[in-house]
């Protein structure tokens, strides 16, 4: 007997490319990739988005995640593009979506994609570190040893094992500032994306290395914003600027 | 502890701890679709139920029964109802240290600060895990040791069906259909809250027993013979009933739940939403515990299944969705349901699966129309007997032609893989009957590799090991051993990697008989052996269901410990391996789950004489007594409804088209 193949015809073809930025907040923080992505394709079909799929007998929808938040982190930038089968309007997707997903996973926004790759243009983020417990004085201190090493190497486990490497080269910029809960100081800084990618973890084990520096609470981790690396200010710029440009054009 | 007002979220005590566990999206809760109320939205007669399953998250959040519960609870306006699981050591282990209590996922609230704690029990393996979530709750373990103000515990759920073993540690036990039970509970609770709580937890308590709907062990006295035996079981109060009635729900229709299933950020074992097109089963296999006392059959309507799965689906999002039943393909109407459905959505992503299907060609037509442009991956049959002899014992009824012509129409239609269950250890079993598993699954893949002329076809033997369960014609024999279990699985293994032609295409998945063994113990066992289980707790016992925690020496050493030290020449053989006579009273007895004991007793005796007995819904009654005890009867179709066409998903779709002024 022949192979099954599947009958009928071929699934429609994208049409449209839209691009997508969500935050991560709350307990949410706590959700994985893979959770978000469970999440996302039933939002995606609650909302009634019309998905372009993969051909086959195990159609998959047409959705590629870029450079996830780690597990337990707060995100302000999370990027996913979606390929659909018929033109949407942006803005109604994003009203649509973020009304599917949970409380705490929202949908910020959705451009229409314009040519070049946005996983290239995720060059580095901007990481804010909320140090409960750390005074402002100390974490000061410590980032000023740290930024007058050359090299910071931690080791972390990998699925093909221990791996050391080293963090400090990936680190654009580092600022201690004070909070509004004197219990409590910021650490906010630039982490150009590396391979092996620089977690702020990794980077909080390079500081205990270094300094000895070690908060008696884990810090609340939030990305602020992934995007090109802006040279001269030390931050990240817009990394959907040239989708929007494209558009208005 | 900190000072804390009832009702308040542990979360951020419990927040520090997230970031050290393992996948702590469990613990974090916001799902879709789940709810969280006002501690007082019912004013001073609110009802508040923490609702349990006693396992970890990914495999308790899609019960079904919980489910149900939680949303029937729910909606009414003046109870409040969350959900509560079994915490992974390593939580457990960072709880303790923090003095963080057993909390719910919904709004992080203590345990102990609810009216009531209502844990489903699918399987006896739970029971450690329930003693881990008293303990962390900070409810005493001994129900005799609860005050007024402690949680009341009520267990549900198959095992329930069995109360006695876990008697030391529920103050009751639901037996039977949860939907209007819990509501009927919960207005108990009520009344006695406006009344200012009269007479406490007791008073309480009596007023639910004397309902004759729920089983306050507290209320009953067991005597025993000097030989160990129970003597009998007798109510001590006033108004108690000798027997506990199950509770049933005629009406699937009236009952549309779960109309909003929960839907997990987290992995969990069934990823599909499911909806169950009906409930109870009386093909009368005489091992199977849930089909005798889920009696008698009633089927939801074809239209009332449609508007479920449409519905669900809408809430949901889930891409699959399983006809849920104990043996699917027995609907009155299901080729219309699987026809309906599949036209319905087709071309939509949406893929339906029947679980539970027997072995009949006709289940391989409802499965390729279930799968029309899906993939055809592995069709899963249970024969469970391997000889024609123990399938009768078992009535089970199956003739090898009938599964040989049903995997034969499988294969031909392109299904590559097919899933075989069985078990061991059935009653008047010898080694004779389980080698004919070999026998039988070689035959299926030579028939699979002429039907489909492919060599890469495979069959899979999957067999468990047999537990005989109370309110079965099987209640009363001997378990095999532990041993006697894994010498007669190792002899089917060798028989099937010996075979040089088929043998490289069967696979062979077993699971050794000790697990069977502590589960024998707790599913026929009596009061008397939840002292073991605390035992088993006190030493480090969890998760007995997970095969990487589970541990026989520690069961079995504990249990030598309390047994040793009783007054009756009792142990694990004594539960587990003895046979019983019909006369001895046994611990199940105080719950009548309708089906009378001289039949069970007489289906006992027939299976030996290997006669087989038919179904009642296309046979006469065979007064299993089910429905003349509680008045119900067979509540099954045809309805002559069909399902129409329906736009059924994508209607957001035109909301969110381009508006076409675009240049």
């Amino acid at each position: 007997m022949a192979r099954r193949t599947p009958e009928g015809p071929p699934p429609p073809l994208a049409v449209q490319k839209l691009r997508i930025r969500y935050a991560k907040r709350g307990r949410l923080r706590f959700s994985s990739t893979r959770d978000f992505a469970r999440a996302l394709e039933r939002a995606l079909r609650r909302a009634g988005v019309p998905m372009a799929f993969s051909a086959g007998f195990h159609p998959h929808p047409k959705i590629s995640y870029a450079n996830a938040a780690p597990t337990g982190t707060a995100s302000e930038a999370e990027y996913f593009e979606i390929s659909v089968t018929e033109r949407v309007d942006p803005e109604a997707v994003r009203v649509a979506l973020d009304e599917a997903l949970p409380p705490d996973l929202d949908v910020l926004e959705v451009v229409q994609a314009g040519p070049g790759s946005l996983a290239e243009r995720l060059e580095a983020s901007v990481w804010r570190l909320e140090m409960r417990g750390v005074t402002v004085e100390t974490l000061a201190y410590a980032v000023e040893r740290f930024l007058e090493v050359e090299v910071a190497e931690v080791t972390r486990m990998f699925k093909t094992g221990a791996k050391t490497f080293d963090v400090r080269s990936a680190v654009v910029s580092m600022v201690a500032t004070e909070s509004e809960d004197a219990s409590c100081a910021i650490l906010q800084m630039v982490v150009r994306h590396t391979t092996p990618s620089v977690r702020p973890d990794d980077i909080l084990t390079a500081l205990h290395a270094v300094t000895e520096l070690k908060p008696p609470v884990p810090p609340l981790v939030t990305r602020l914003a992934q995007g090109p690396l802006l040279t001269a200010a030390a931050g990240v710029a817009d990394p959907l600027a040239a989708d929007k440009e494209a558009v208005g054009s | 502890m900190h000072t804390r007002t009832a009702g308040d979220s542990l979360f951020p005590a419990l927040e520090p701890l997230l970031e050290q566990v393992s996948k702590p999206i469990q613990y974090v809760g916001g799902e879709l679709n789940s709810t969280v109320k006002d501690w007082d939205c019912g004013g001073d007669v609110t009802v508040r139920w923490a609702l349990m399953y006693p396992d970890a998250y990914e495999v308790g959040v899609p019960n079904q029964g919980s489910m149900i519960l939680y949303e029937v609870l729910n909606e009414r306006p003046d109870v409040l109802a969350e959900r509560t699981y079994a915490v992974w050591p390593d939580m457990e282990a960072l709880m303790r240290a923090d003095a963080v209590p057993q909390f719910t996922v919904d709004a992080h609230r203590a345990v102990g600060d609810f009216d009531v704690l209502g844990i489903s029990f699918s399987t006896e393996l739970g029971y450690t895990n329930l003693l881990t979530a008293l303990d962390l709750a900070g409810i005493p373990l001994h129900a005799r040791d609860r005050r007024d103000g402690d949680t009341i515990v009520i267990a549900g759920g198959h095992a329930a069906f069995n109360p006695e073993t876990i008697a030391d540690f529920v103050d009751a036990a639901i037996i039977g259909d949860g939907e209007e039970a819990v509501l009927m509970v919960s207005d108990h609770i009520a009344a006695w809250k406006s009344e200012g709580m009269p007479g406490g937890r007791r008073e309480l308590l009596l007023r639910l027993a004397r309902t004759g709907g729920v089983y306050v062990p507290e209320f009953y006295d067991v005597t025993y013979l000097p030989d160990g035996r129970i003597q009998r079981i007798a109510p001590t109060e006033h108004g108690v009933p000798w027997r506990v009635s199950k509770h049933t729900v005629m009406d699937l229709d009236a009952w549309p739940y779960p109309k909003q299933p929960l839907v997990p950020l987290a992995e969990s074992v069934h990823e599909r939403m499911s909806v169950e097109i009906f409930r109870g089963c009386t093909r009368g296999c005489r091992f199977c515990q849930a089909g005798m006392i889920t009696r008698p059959v009633r089927e939801r309507s074809i239209t009332g299944i449609g508007e479920m799965v449409e519905k669900g689906l809408a809430a949901t999002g889930f891409e699959e969705v399983g006809l849920l039943s104990l043996s699917s393909a027995d609907h009155s109407e299901i080729a219309d349901l699987t026809k309906g459905l599949a036209d319905r959505y087709e071309g939509t992503q949406t893929g339906l699966s029947l679980p539970s299907t027997r072995v009949d060609a006709f289940n391989i037509d409802l499965a390729n129309e279930l799968t029309r442009n899906g993939r055809r991956s592995g069709l899963t049959f249970a024969p469970e007997g391997g000889s024609e002899r123990i399938r009768k014992v078992i009535n089970k009824m199956v003739t090898e032609e009938d599964l040989i012509t049903t995997v034969s129409a499988a294969y031909g239609a392109g299904w590559r893989n097919v899933k075989l269950y069985f078990m061991c250890g059935l009653p008047t079993e010898t080694d004779e009957d389980v080698l004919q598993i070999a026998e039988l699954a070689k035959r299926v893949i030579e028939t699979g590799r002429e039907v489909s002329g492919r060599k890469d076809i495979r069959c899979t033997v999957s067999i468990g090991g047999f537990v005989p369960k109370a309110h079965t014609p099987f209640q009363w024999v001997g378990q095999l051993s532990a041993e006697d279990t894994d010498a007669r699985l190792e002899k089917l293994r060798n028989a099937i990697r010996a075979d040089r032609r088929f043998g490289s295409s069967i696979g062979f998945r077993y699971h050794d008989g000790k697990p069977g063994i502590v589960e024998g113990l707790l599913s026929r066992g009596d009061r008397r052996v939840g002292a073991v289980i605390e035992q088993v707790w006190r030493d480090g016992g969890r998760f007995d269901g997970w095969s990487e925690h589970f541990s026989y020496d520690l069961w079995m050493a504990s249990a030598d410990t309390v047994f040793g030290a009783s007054e009756w020449p009792i142990d694990v053989d004594w539960y587990t391996t003895r046979d019983r006579e019909e006369s001895e009273f046994l611990p199940w007895d105080v719950i009548d789950s309708g089906l009378d004991k001289e039949w069970l007793w007489q289906d006992w005796l027939d299976s030996l004489d290997e006669t087989e007995v038919d179904d009642c819904r296309w046979t006469p009654c065979f007064d299993c007594g089910v429905c003349p005890q509680f008045g119900t009867e067979i509540e099954i179709g045809p309805t002559g409804k069909t399902l129409l066409p329906l736009t059924v998903l994508g209607a957001g779709k035109a909301a969110m088209a381009e508006a076409h002024t675009h240049a």
